[in-house]
C-alpha cells in the first residue's frame, strides 16, 4: 500500500543545525517540507526530522520557541519521526553526559552518551551495512553519540564495531550518522515509506474518510 | 554533495566531508567568543552552538593593542573540561606551529585568525595538512577561496572586529553572495575571466557556476552586537554567526546572549526578533570604522 509522495508533508525541525541539509534530501524524495520553527508548524504533518546540530541548543530553543511539550505530544502520537545524531539524542530515553535541563522525549527506548567517540579529531566516515538495504551505505559520524543500550523493542538496522548506529522501535527512527551528507537518499526514502505507511493506517482508522483511503490505497506508487 | 565525490573520499577520519560536516551542525547557531571557562559556562547556558576560545576579546586588542597570540593551553583546557559543546581556538594567520598545538590540544575548529596579529606576510597555514578542520575569513570571494584552496572547510566574513560596527561585515557579505550570483549568470568562457579576476582556482569558479553556492558554508563575523544585527546577516545569507566582543562587552552578556540565539533562529520573524530586543540594556560601545587606527580585515589577503 502506499500514498502519493507529493500528497505527504514532512517537517524537519529548523531551530539549528544540519536542517538545510534534510528539507534537500526530502524534497529528492519528492514530498512537500516545512522547516518547523514554531508550534503552528507541527500541524497537519505525515512525519518529521529532527536534525543533527548542537543538541543543547535545540534543547533549549524548543522550549523558549514554545515547541517543547508539543512536539513531544504529536510525536508520542503515532507521528512517524527520524532523528539523526542531536535527533537522536532528542529522541532518547536517558542522555549521558548532557545537561541537566536538557530535553529527553523518550520516544527511543535507548541510552545514549553525548559525543561518545570524542571530538572533532574522531569525527570520521565509514561504509555501513543496512538491513534492508542492498549495497553499503556511507554513514558519517560528525562528533557522534554513542548508543550504550537499547530496549527490547528497538530493531537495530546497522552496527558500528558492535555499537547500534541505525534503530528502528514503532515509528520512530534514528541514526547516529547523518544520511544527510552522504548524498545517498536511501535512508530518507525508508523513511518517507513509514510516512507513507502511516499516513494510509491513519486514513483507514479514521472512518469518516474510508472512502478516500479506498481511492489512495489504489493509486499506484509514481516513485 | 555528490555521491560521486563520497566515493573518491577515502573512508576516515579528516576527510573533507567531514571537516565540512562539523561546520553544517553549527548552522542557524551562534559561536561566541570567549576568554575564560566561567564565560564559557553562561556562552553555553545561553545556547552557544560552539565557543571561541581567545586570550582577549577583538574590543580589549584593538583598545590595548601589542601583539595579539593563541590563547594559554590551559585556558583551552579549562574551557572543554567546562562545556560540552564544541571549542574552537584561534591561531594567527601563518603560524603554523600554534594551530599544531591547537590540533593536540584537540580543538573542534582553528580559526586562522585576523584579529590576532599575523606571524607570516606572506603565506596563510597549509590547513589540508591538519585533521582539524579551518575556519578563515574574506572580506570578498576571491579570498574565500583562495583559503578554501588552502583548505579551509568553512568561511567567515571578516567584518570589522571589536567595533560592534556591523557595516563592515555586510559589506562583506554583499561582495560574496553579489559575486556568487554574478558567476551563475556567466557563460563557461566568462569563468575563466572569473578565476582571474578573483585570483582564484577555477574548478571552484567552475563549482559555484553550477550549485550556486560557496562550496564550504558560509557563516558571519565582525561587528555583531545586537539580536537585529543578527537578523540582519542571516537574511543576507549568513548561515551562523560569531559573536565576539558584542556579548561580553555589553551590560547583560547572559541575557544578550540568550536574544542573539534566539534571533539567529527566529531571523525571519520580526516579532520574535523584536521581542528577545526588548530591555537587553546597553550593546558593547560601538566604534566608527573611519576612527579606527589599525583595520584589522585589512590582515591577511
Amino acid at each position: 500500500m502506499s500514498t502519493e509522495r507529493d500528497d505527504l508533508t514532512i517537517g524537519v525541525l529548523a531551530l539549528q543545525g544540519a536542517f538545510e541539509a534534510h528539507l534537500e534530501a526530502l524534497a529528492r524524495c519528492d514530498v512537500k517540507t516545512v522547516a518547523v520553527r514554531v508550534p503552528d508548524d507541527l500541524d497537519d504533518l505525515d512525519g518529521i526530522v529532527l536534525p543533527g546540530g548542537e543538541s543543547t541548543t535545540m534543547s533549549m530553543m524548543l522550549e523558549r520557541n514554545g515547541l517543547a511539550s508539543k512536539l513531544g505530544e504529536v510525536c508520542s502520537g503515532s507521528l512517524p519521526v527520524f532523528g539523526t545524531c542531536a535527533g537522536l539524542i532528542l529522541l532518547a530515553s536517558e542522555i549521558v553526559d548532557g545537561r541537566d535541563d536538557q530535553i529527553a522525549l523518550g520516544l527511543l527506548d535507548a541510552v545514549v552518551v553525548r559525543n561518545g567517540y570524542g571530538r572533532q579529531v574522531a569525527s570520521t566516515e565509514v561504509d555501513v551495512d543496512v538491513d534492508g538495504l542492498s549495497g553499503s551505505f556511507r554513514a558519517v559520524y560528525i562528533r557522534a553519540p554513542r548508543v550504550t543500550a537499547i530496549g527490547d523493542d528497538v530493531e537495530v538496522l546497522a552496527s558500528r564495531n558492535g555499537d547500534p548506529v541505525l534503530l528502528r522501535s514503532g515509528a520512530v527512527l534514528a541514526s547516529a550518522f547523518h544520511p544527510e551528507l552522504s548524498g545517498d537518499d536511501r535512508l530518507h526514502e525508508m523513511f518517507v515509506d513509514m510516512c507513507a505507511a502511516q499516513a494510509i493506517e491513519a486514513m483507514m482508522n479514521d472512518t469518516t474518510l474510508r472512502t478516500g483511503c479506498e481511492s489512495a490505497c489504489a493509486t499506484e506508487r509514481t516513485s | 554533495m555528490s555521491s560521486e565525490e563520497g566515493d573518491q573520499n577515502p573512508a576516515g577520519t579528516a576527510t573533507m566531508r567531514v571537516k565540512r560536516g562539523l561546520a553544517e551542525m553549527l548552522r542557524g547557531g551562534v559561536i561566541m567568543d570567549v576568554v575564560d571557562a566561567d564565560q564559557a559556562k553562561v556562552a553555553e547556558d545561553a545556547g552557544a552552538c560552539a565557543v571561541m576560545a581567545l586570550e582577549r576579546v577583538p574590543s580589549d586588542i584593538r583598545r590595548d593593542g601589542g601583539v595579539a597570540r593563541m590563547s594559554d593551553p590551559e585556558m583551552i583546557i579549562a574551557i572543554q573540561e567546562t562545556v560540552t559543546i564544541p571549542v574552537m581556538a584561534k591561531a594567527r594567520i601563518g603560524h603554523f606551529a600554534e594551530a599544531q598545538i591547537l590540533e593536540s590540544l584537540a580543538v573542534d575548529y582553528i580559526d586562522e585568525s585576523e584579529v590576532l596579529t599575523p606571524a607570516d606576510e606572506a603565506h596563510h597555514i597549509d590547513k589540508w595538512a591538519f585533521d582539524v578542520p579551518f575556519v578563515c575569513g574574506a572580506t570578498n570571494l576571491g579570498e574565500a577561496l583562495r583559503r578554501i584552496s588552502e583548505g579551509a572547510a568553512l568561511i567567515r566574513s571578516k567584518g570589522e572586529a571589536g567595533t560592534g560596527n556591523v557595516v563592515e561585515a555586510v559589506r562583506h557579505l554583499r561582495s560574496i553572495v553579489g559575486d556568487i550570483k554574478k558567476i551563475t549568470q556567466a557563460d563557461s568562457a566568462e569563468l575563466f575571466e572569473w578565476a582571474k579576476r578573483l585570483s582564484a582556482p577555477l574548478p571552484y569558479v567552475q563549482e559555484i557556476a553550477e550549485t550556486g553556492s560557496l562550496p564550504v558554508p558560509m557563516f558571519c563575523a565582525g561587528g555583531i552586537a545586537t539580536p537585529a544585527d543578527a537578523a540582519l546577516v542571516l537574511q543576507l545569507g549568513a548561515q551562523a554567526v560569531f559573536v565576539g566582543s558584542g556579548i561580553f562587552k555589553s551590560d547583560d552578556p547572559a541575557t544578550r546572549a540568550k536574544a542573539i540565539v534566539e534571533a539567529t533562529t527566529n531571523f525571519e520573524d520580526p516579532h520574535i526578533v523584536a521581542k528577545v530586543s526588548r530591555g537587553l540594556g546597553a550593546a558593547m560601545p560601538g566604534l566608527e570604522i573611519e576612527g579606527l587606527d589599525t583595520r584589522l580585515s585589512e590582515r591577511g589577503w
